[in-house]
């Protein structure tokens, strides 16, 4: 194949794959939203607290280590961080978001970025700062097999994550449209008022759907964890969810996919083929200004629900 | 009762007197560390911080400080944050008693924004291997060092590295370099000189910004998969080696063809790579390893009675030598400052005259307990670098080690020194500043 074709399409494959990524990230952030109405600053340190819980469970040195002499296994390290997720998404609804049930969106917003400070910092002191190498038995290094016969460098992580990404959804669209809970989420979601006064408790439903985001934290920690290392800038990825969430609309799971996906491929694309001429490290402003692009013609974003105000 | 109030007026004076006798008596030296210990570049800030504090601490325990005067360090975080980090320096500058003696910023942003602060304020700042190189210049920087080597100095070393490498300087004609370097006044520091050094050798420079904090490098990578620069740099910072080494390793880069600055070989910028980043070379200037009598003194007096702030098992890893070499050219500076000026009690004036007249030999490294561990630095009134002598080390994946692979090679003046006398005269220039008579 040309080389420049060759490389055309390793950068748009690279794209799609760096926007599964971020998606993961999006995915959490639209959990809540749509169940909620809060947007979750502390989405990001909520996908860091769940790595680095998982290392320590599954890690030699760690806390686990440390207090009982042995570390758990990756499958039990895994249940046992979705189930430190739960106690979280309780202790979130118990201390901070009943108390504030009645609130403007902005101070519930102001709420997640306190919470976002505060999780930081019990990681902190927990788990320490040092860059943790997770291994949890994802194959790493380019795929040898596209390498081979098509010259093609693609990351058998992105693979691999590109997948579970397609699971994460194809579970979350079933635990939404067939499950008892998922219905009631739906029902809050439309309406707050109208699903109380039917008997869905508004406090189980908001534990139930931070409780799901942060399993969503988990899955995106363990593959940002395992690309870079565990380490406390893993919190700053929820800016790069931020433009896949206004492009996608802050309330459409498949939004948060397809925003993901444009935003790599747009990014890439632009950092390789008009960084160059510019100075380069244009991709993070490149990001924002797409997005804000596709806002000026839908202000809701590609699969968000209209806005719709009548005065 | 107007006696009773007399009385407890006296009293109180009389306790203030005293207290104010007692006080003035402690004389402390006033040492800052402008730390990050939070944040995403926490893992390189912490063990930095670690070596700098338990050298002091050592000495306090040992010496009972400097020629026996105690060392107060005062910590401050910045979490590598430029605002931040000046907030830090107004905060700690005047300490009482000593004010603060000499200023470690811990990044080059924060430098560049306290240099004109400094030189204001009369305290000397040791931008240690970073921040702004024309500050080599001390007739025009007289508050700024910079030694043992700066950026420029190390992008020189680096090319006459490859260029060995490649069998001779001539050879670089038509090779490729890249430098992947993080987007911020630390990572462009050494385009000019590599710009420079590309037009006397004829290599094609090839330059590529990551932004901030480069978790996210896969455009990087692919072009230089497309590219295919024979050896590729990295003026990287946290998390941005980390990611840098292992999409190297991904797209099967060699290894022994990417060098990395000092702030991109440590022991965090290479271990989640693995196996993938075995014979990664970075500069070094300092020995890494606890294998130094000074490590030992550092256990007994810091580890052994509960005064470290760090893990024992982390003692010796690069960042952390790197601080402990830092406090070693600040005390020694000190220690300098009460010779010259015959009083224990310096002021940061004093501290200055005794980073000018640095001469740390061999015969001292080895009496301080670093046989072997760095070259000797002489510092002057005019050169504020230092010996400008850089290292190469390599990563060693199965034994988990860094080691030395290469004596220190000096730099290339030709090309360096035109650069910082430019740079520092337009300085001058600039600020309407009159250059020293050294």
């Amino acid at each position: 194949m040309n080389p420049e074709l060759l490389f055309f399409f390793e950068t748009v494959i690279g794209g799609l794959m760096a926007g599964v990524m971020y998606s993961l990230v999006a995915l959490g952030f639209v959990l809540i939203f749509k169940a909620s109405g809060i947007f979750n600053f502390a989405q990001g340190v909520m996908c860091l607290f769940a790595a680095l819980a998982l290392y320590d469970f599954m890690a030699p040195g760690g806390w686990v280590d440390r207090w009982f002499g042995f570390t758990f296994p990756v499958w039990a390290a895994i249940a046992l961080t979705i189930v430190v997720m739960i106690i979280l998404a309780w202790l979130i609804e118990r201390f901070v978001l009943q108390y504030l049930v009645k609130q403007e969106p902005i101070i519930l917003f102001m709420a997640t970025i306190g919470l976002a400070y505060v999780l930081e910092g019990i990681g902190d002191i927990l788990f320490g700062s040092d860059v943790k190498p997770l291994d949890v038995g994802i194959p790493q290094g380019a795929s040898d097999w596209l390498w081979d016969n098509f010259n093609l460098y693609i990351e058998k992580l992105e693979i691999f994550a590109a997948a579970t990404a397609a699971v994460l959804v194809t579970v979350l669209a079933i635990f939404f449209q067939r499950t008892r809970i998922g219905r009631a989420l739906r029902a809050v979601a439309d309406d707050h008022q109208a699903a109380l006064s039917v008997g869905i408790s508004l406090r189980t439903i908001w534990v139930i759907v931070w409780s799901v985001s942060g399993i969503v934290a988990l899955v995106a920690g363990i593959m940002w964890g395992s690309k870079s290392g565990v380490q406390f800038s893993l919190s700053l990825i929820a800016l790069k969810a931020l433009p896949v969430l206004i492009l996608g609309g802050f309330t459409s799971v498949p939004g948060a996919i397809v925003g993901g996906l444009i935003i790599g491929v747009g990014e890439k694309l632009a950092e390789v083929y008009f960084g160059p001429y510019v100075g380069g490290a244009i991709e993070n402003w490149f990001a924002y200004m797409l997005a804000l692009v596709f806002l000026l013609f839908r202000p809701q974003g590609l699969f968000g629900e209209r806005i719709i105000e009548r005065v | 009762m107007m006696f009773k109030r007399i009385v407890g007026t006296l009293v109180a004076g009389a306790l203030a007197a005293v207290f104010t006798v007692s006080t003035a008596t402690a004389y402390e030296l006033v040492m800052p560390s402008l730390d990050y210990r939070t944040g995403p570049y926490a893992p390189n800030g912490i063990p930095f911080a670690n070596g700098y504090h338990d050298y002091l601490m050592m000495l306090n325990g040992r010496d009972g400080g400097i020629e026996g005067v105690p060392i107060k360090l005062v910590q401050c975080e910045t979490a590598y944050n430029t605002k931040q980090g000046v907030e830090c320096y107004e905060k700690v500058k005047d300490t009482a008693p000593s004010r603060s003696l000499i200023v470690q910023p811990l990044s080059t942003g924060i430098t560049y924004q306290i240099i004109p602060k400094a030189s204001v304020d009369e305290i000397p700042v040791h931008s240690m291997g970073y921040g702004r190189t024309s500050a080599a210049n001390g007739k025009v920087f007289p508050w700024i060092f910079n030694f043992p080597a700066t950026y420029w100095d190390q992008a020189a070393v680096f090319v006459k590295y490859i260029g060995e490498r490649e069998g001779g300087m001539e050879n670089l004609k038509g090779k490729k370099i890249a430098l992947v370097y993080h987007n911020s006044a630390y990572g462009k520091e050494p385009i000019r000189t590599l710009e420079k050094a590309a037009e006397k050798f004829g290599f094609e420079f090839m330059p590529l910004a990551v932004d901030h904090p480069g978790q996210e490098q896969k455009a990087t990578w692919l072009q230089i998969r497309k590219e295919k620069p024979d050896w590729v740099m990295m003026w990287g910072w946290g998390v941005m080696n980390q990611v840098a080494i292992k999409e190297a390793a991904s797209i099967r880069y060699p290894m022994d063809h990417f060098l990395g600055v000092w702030w991109s070989g440590s022991e965090n910028d290479v271990l989640p790579a693995g196996d993938g980043a075995d014979g990664y070379l970075s500069g070094a200037f300092h020995a890494p390893g606890d294998t130094f009598p000074v490590h030992d003194d550092i256990k007994k007096h810091v580890y052994d009675t509960d005064k470290a702030l760090g893990e024992r098992d982390r003692i010796g890893e690069v960042l952390y030598n790197r601080g402990l070499i830092a406090a070693v050219y600040a005390t020694e500076a000190i220690r300098n400052a009460m010779k010259i000026h015959n009083t224990k009690e310096v002021t940061p004036t004093m501290v200055r005259d005794g980073m000018e007249a640095l001469d740390l030999t061999e015969d001292r490294l080895k009496e301080l307990g670093l046989p072997d561990f760095t070259i000797p630095v002489k510092v002057t009134c005019d050169n504020h670098a230092g010996p400008r002598k850089v290292a190469i080390q390599r990563w060693d994946a199965k034994a988990k080690k860094w080691s030395m692979i290469t004596d220190f090679y000096d730099t290339m003046n030709d090309i360096v020194d035109p650069l910082i006398e430019e740079d520092s005269s337009a300085y001058a220039k600039e600020n309407n500043i009159t250059p020293r008579d050294c």
